[in-house]
């Protein structure tokens, strides 16, 4: 799904397309005129970018949208046990429209459980970073322990409105991705490149079937865009990020078609 | 009714921007600022109740995890606490905030009608004890730039200033200004040219009038307006292409040349020699484009935005980024643009504070509000930035130089392009605005007055989310065939785009059907206004409803203007009324060929006269810390370089991901292995000695980058860019025409043609009487094409045990190098270029790199070998052995410090695994190639000297440290 400023859109098909996907990128205006339909299709991918320049705040624009022009197709999505995925920009969105952590009810009164707020470095930043590995989530089966994968962003601090929504996180398996320094230990900054709360970068709703993450899987789709491929010899010809678009064509092909 | 509505964060919760300030404040030298503390400041007008207004604060404009706000229908009071102050800092009345937009479309998908207009703001509340001379200097010097913001003097002030904005009533129908040209003297034209800010010359001012004396009339005020437009520096590139009488003195011999045409008999002839089967198109569109692959070709321009960026650098170079961003849109049917590159040349960022000259920037401030800009605009267009240099000298206080290019992909058969007759004239994107309407200011008094204060110059904000809208959905369009012809409206508004695109059938514009941001502005203000993210297209009217069905679709705005009716006439109206009716041809043939005067006579520098120290390690951390070597970590991670997936060899290489790359490599169609190479050459110290070898070095700087990450020769396509002073001094000239004799020379020697390029002059900074000009700099940016990018090699060292070779001859020649500069010294010996080697030496390294013989391979610049093989060390996490004495050394020195710290060009550090020693040496048995030493488990460098004398020593660690310092901010 693209709006104005969403920008990592054609990459991200790519990554979905080369994991046996068929792909439409939807521009957010043809939802709602009503030219294409959401129950068409499988997984829903808000790739990266600034939507709307991050004006205001990072994915706000896009996530009401969202939430309250699209508020019942997103849950039907939803309940039909359907994927989603949410990158950067687009995991800011999931969060503001309150989709992630979940779970997603039209007309909530409480929106936002957490937030994704300005780094602690007070920049842009695109770097790569390691994560650990863990929770309940579709999108991660059967990954290795840790992976290497770029974020690219200012505004990707989780914070949990309270230590309950902490809690459930932990108690539910919803943490998937955390940030690590190499050898698997607590990082420090640059290694937690934001400053997020436990080191999170990614998390999952309580059914598993939503990810959202601040770093960027489809930009380690292909090994040679791994920063020093130079020294690593041979290698298979895909990377470290491309068995989370595998995972998702693989749900869909076994649970859904 | 209005609404002010006031956002902070929490308590504990960090306020990234508070914190920058502050931290800005202490660059200022100001410590009595113990915290800050940002406030984000909305005002909504409009029929809208509080239970509405609380609604849009906690849904859309405020983040109640970690966000507090208050919201009133009063002005805010004023914090009275003692050692407290408070500034709020809003934009002019004018100045485009894109997010005053944005808020209201999402009070729009709220479901709440009834706002009518959305102002910003922000308020710093500052914790110290400061003077009152000290809080103007935060204001002026951290806070804002006078030139796009000002500081709101009273809270109750913000409710009617920012709120009663740039409204003006719309414009009656007036008649079309005339003006008095006809009989006046050589003088009053010359008056008329100035008054009206129109920087023509007596001799064009002569051709003009009597091209109106022969049609018995005189011209209107628009007319006037769009002939100094096209004749214009920036639009028709007088110097180079006019005559020029250059004078070479040597000694009490001279001789004088007379060169017609610059520009035809350098850099263009180049390419006409060569004349290469892979360049589609060359000079005449907005971007050059070559062959990529069966189905695409490629495109790349680079185009300078200096002025703007000295008064305004987050504006100058945001907006400098987004057209040439236009330029690669408008090139050909439309090309989709695939990277960007940037480069800075900036005064010293520790210059001190006392010795700015009145009204310039400190650089620091230059520097971060350029890199700012640059960030804000690439990032958000989704364009890596992959490639860039940033050049440091004094010179440039006054006028940094901001070159920014991109690179564009475009499917074959789009490369050319050519308007019908009777296509509608379709402007798309931004709206039109007094946004730098310079010239338009000679009809009368009140106009000048009214355009200055209103206009406040060539400085606007950008909006990228605008210019992708316009970029996503005109490559659908291009790609339904729904247009003919395509160009950016970049300097001279529709002026220049309209002229360019009619220049053949003509055009007729109605002026009052282009979209205005505001009502009021003047027939001739919308003409010459350069409000950005605009693009101009014809589009046969058949297609008309399709396109409209695109358009709507991403919500991006269009109108028809006229129609290109074969007349070869440039007609203007404005409600009917005709404001102008002007030959086209008169327009683009009618310009006098200038002739200017050139000397140069080779400038006298004081000779080096120090010993070589025993060691050299103090020398080499000096040099690593240089401003003009160290590295560039902290700009290059605020650029986004890996978006679109098409990276392949990033800015920054090696284990920990902080080496110095060469060229950078990608790949602009995944699923494919060819890629391209993108590299810059610059070296301004080098125009102190000889602007030829200036030239010529940044052609060999460009194309040996791209030779270090396995690129070759035989499609690789230059641009140029010259920055100058002033070219009406002879002097400036002189070393403009040599420079430009070195491009020829070297583009033809290299087999690389030029395929586009651009000049900038008059960056000359009037100090109170004083002129001080930048140094004659000339930009060389090449573009390679790689046939398999899985072949490419990066600069950091491999593995202990590898074998060091240098390739390519080191002369004596350290003359504008940075170690000479360390001990104070320009003069000595200018390194030139010996093509014939250089080119054995490129064609035999890129054998050996597609052979897979090369672990890694860095180019040698400034600071020659010494800098060259620290970096490789540290890059790569491992230490180093170096002989000197072993170098290939083609000079007659006896001193260490000259082998290891010549800038000789062509030359390379390769590292080669020991199993393919015999195969490489073979590969590169004709040219000069050496092993000198090796790669070593412990983590540090040894230098040995011409007598085996251990010269010098040093930690990797130390050295990336020292490297690593300067520029961390």
């Amino acid at each position: 799904m693209r709006t104005a400023g969403t920008n990592c859109n054609a990459e991200t098909a790519f990554a979905f397309e080369q994991s046996g996907a068929e792909v439409d990128q939807v521009h957010l205006q043809e939802l709602f005129a009503g030219r294409v339909a959401m129950k068409d299709y499988h997984i829903m991918a808000l790739p990266g970018g600034f939507s709307y320049g991050d004006d205001i705040a990072s994915g706000r624009i896009f996530a009401n949208e969202l939430r309250v022009r699209l508020g019942k197709d997103v849950a039907k999505f939803i309940s039909d046990k359907k994927l989603i995925i949410g990158i950067c920009n687009g995991f800011q969105i999931l969060v503001k429209a309150g989709i992630l952590p979940g779970p997603f009810a039209v007309g909530s009164k409480t929106i936002q459980t957490a937030t994704l707020f300005n780094n602690d470095s007070g920049k842009f930043e695109d770097r790569w970073v390691h994560l650990k590995v863990g929770g309940k989530c579709v999108w991660t089966k059967d990954l290795p322990k840790s992976i290497f994968i770029p974020v690219a962003h200012g505004e990707g601090k989780f914070i949990p409105v309270n230590k309950s929504v902490m809690d459930a996180l932990k108690k539910n398996g919803q943490i998937v991705f955390s940030y690590v320094k190499v050898d698997g230990s607590k990082p420090e900054y640059p290694d937690n490149p934001n400053g997020s709360t436990e080191d999170i970068a990614g998390i999952t709703d309580p059914t598993g079937r939503i990810l959202g993450l601040m770093p960027h899987p489809e930009r380690h789709f292909l090994a040679t865009q791994h920063p020093f491929w130079t020294r690593l010899g041979k290698r298979p010809k895909f990377g470290e990020g491309a068995k989370v678009f595998q995972n998702g064509v693989d749900y869909v092909k076994k649970n859904l078609l | 009714m209005i609404w002010r509505i006031e956002i902070k964060e929490k308590p504990g919760v960090f306020d990234s921007v508070g914190a920058g300030v502050r931290h800005d404040i202490l660059d200022l030298g100001i410590s009595s600022v113990k915290d800050v503390r940002a406030v984000q400041v909305f005002l909504l007008e409009g029929d809208i109740d509080r239970k509405g207004a609380e609604r849009i604060c906690r849904e859309l404009l405020v983040d109640l995890v970690v966000q507090d706000y208050t919201l009133s229908d009063r002005p805010a009071k004023a914090a009275a606490r003692k050692g407290m102050s408070e500034v709020e800092i809003a934009y002019n009345p004018g100045v485009m905030d894109p997010v005053e937009a944005s808020t209201l479309k999402g009070i729009h998908d709220l479901g709440i009608s009834g706002v009518t207009a959305v102002r910003t703001a922000r308020k710093y509340i500052i914790e110290g004890a400061l003077s009152p001379k000290e809080l103007e200097v935060i204001k002026e010097k951290a806070l804002m730039n006078k030139i796009v913001q000002h500081s709101v003097k009273r809270p109750e002030d913000s409710f009617k200033s920012m709120l009663v904005g740039a409204k003006e009533p719309a414009l009656n129908t007036p008649e079309p200004l005339k003006v008095k040209m006809l009989g006046l003297s050589d003088k009053a034209l010359v008056e008329l040219s100035k008054k009206g800010q129109l920087y023509l010359n007596l001799n064009e001012m002569k051709v003009i009038q009597k091209h109106f004396a022969g049609l018995k009339r005189e011209p209107t005020d628009i007319e006037l307006e769009t002939l100094a437009q096209t004749w214009s520096e920036h639009c028709n590139h007088k110097t180079f292409r006019g005559n020029i009488a250059y004078t070479v003195s040597e000694g009490k011999k001279s001789t004088t040349e007379v060169i017609q045409n610059l520009l035809k008999q350098t850099i263009v002839k180049a390419t006409n020699t060569l004349n290469k089967s892979w360049c589609v198109s060359v000079f005449h569109d907005n971007a050059g484009i070559i062959k990529f692959d069966e189905k695409f070709n490629v495109c790349f321009k680079v185009e300078t935005h200096n002025h703007p960026s000295a008064l305004e650098p987050f504006g100058g170079s945001n907006t400098g980024v987004g057209g040439v961003i236009r330029d690669i849109l408008g090139t050909g049917l439309g090309a989709k643009p695939i990277c960007n590159t940037d480069i800075f040349c900036f005064a010293r960022p520790d210059y001190a504070f006392d010795k700015l000259p009145v009204g310039a920037l400190h650089p620091k401030r230059v520097l971060k509000g350029v890199v700012s800009g640059v960030r804000d605009y690439g990032n958000k267009m989704g364009i890596p930035t992959v490639n860039g240099a940033i050049c440091f000298d004094d010179r440039y206080v006054g006028n940094p130089l901001v070159f920014c290019g991109t690179v564009g992909i475009i499917p074959k058969k789009m490369e050319h392009k050519k308007v019908k007759k009777d296509d509608l004239i379709v402007v798309c994107g931004g709206r039109t605005g007094r946004d730098g309407i310079h010239g338009a200011t000679f009809s009368s008094g009140d106009l000048t007055h009214e355009s200055e204060v209103v206009s406040s110059g060539a400085v606007q904000i950008g909006n990228p989310i605008e210019e992708k809208k316009v970029l996503d959905v005109l490559l659908k369009a291009r790609d339904e065939g729904l247009y003919s012809a395509i160009t950016d409206c970049g300097a001279g508004g529709l002026s220049s785009a309209v002229g360019e695109m009619g220049a053949e059938l003509g055009a007729r514009v109605d002026l009052e059907l282009v979209p205005l941001k505001y009502q009021g502005l003047k027939y001739h203000e919308i003409w010459i206004s350069e409000s950005q993210e605009r693009m101009v297209m014809s589009v046969p009217p058949k297609n008309l409803e399709r396109f409209k069905q695109i358009f709507a679709a991403e919500n991006v705005d269009f109108a028809v203007i006229g129609t290109f009716p074969g007349t070869g006439r440039l007609e203007l109206f404005y409600n009917g009324v005709r404001m102008a009716d002007l030959s086209m041809h008169f327009m683009h043939e009618g310009t006098p060929r200038i002739t200017k005067t050139a000397v140069w006579s080779a400038p006298k520098h004081k000779m080096p006269d120090f010993k070589c120290p025993a060691d050299l390690t103090p020398k080499l951390m000096e040099v690593l810390a240089d401003f003009n070597v160290c590295s560039k970590e902290a700009v290059i991670r605020r650029y986004d370089h890996e978006v679109q997936g098409g990276s392949v060899i990033k800015p920054m290489v090696g284990p920990a991901c902080d080496g110095p790359s060469d060229a950078s490599v990608l790949r602009p169609r995944l699923g494919t292995d060819k890629g391209i190479a993108v590299s810059n050459g610059i070296n301004p110290r080098l125009g102190a000695l000889d602007p030829y070898w200036m030239a010529a070095s940044a052609v060999d700087e460009a194309i040996r980058q791209i030779i270090a990450v396995g690129g070759n020769l035989s499609q690789v396509a230059l641009l140029d860019n010259f920055c100058w002073g002033n070219p009406d001094k002879p002097d400036r000239l002189g070393g403009l025409v040599r420079a430009a004799k070195g491009c020829h020379d070297f583009a033809v020697a290299y087999g690389t043609p030029f395929i586009s390029g651009k000049d900038s002059f008059y960056n000359e900074y009037n100090d109170q009487g004083k002129s001080i000009a930048i140094p004659g700099t000339i930009l060389i940016s090449a573009i390679g094409i790689m046939n398999d990018v899985t072949k490419s090699v990066t600069m950091d060292l491999k593995k202990a045990g590898g074998l060091l070779y240098v390739v390519g001859s080191t002369y004596d020649e350290w003359g504008g190098s940075v170690y000479l500069a360390s001990h104070g010294f320009i003069g000595g010996q200018v390194p030139v270029v010996r093509s014939r080697e250089a080119l054995a030496v490129y064609h035999s390294l890129s054998k050996a790199t597609a052979k897979g013989l090369v672990a890694s391979a860095h180019d040698c610049s400034e600071g020659g070998l010494a800098v060259a093989v620290a970096e490789m060390a540290f890059a790569g996490g491992l230490g180093a052995a170096f002989l000197a004495k072993s170098v290939p050394y083609e000079g007659h020195s006896d001193r260490d410090d000259m082998v290891l710290f010549s800038e000789s060009n062509s030359r390379f550090v390769v590292e080669v695994s020991p199993e393919n020693k015999k195969a490489f040496e073979r590969t590169m048995k004709d040219v000069p190639c050496k092993l000198v030493g090796q790669v070593l488990a412990d983590e540090a460098v040894f230098y040995y000297g011409l007598k085996d004398n251990l010269c010098l020593k040093a930690d990797i660690g130390v050295l990336k440290a020292a490297w690593q310092k300067p520029l961390k901010f």
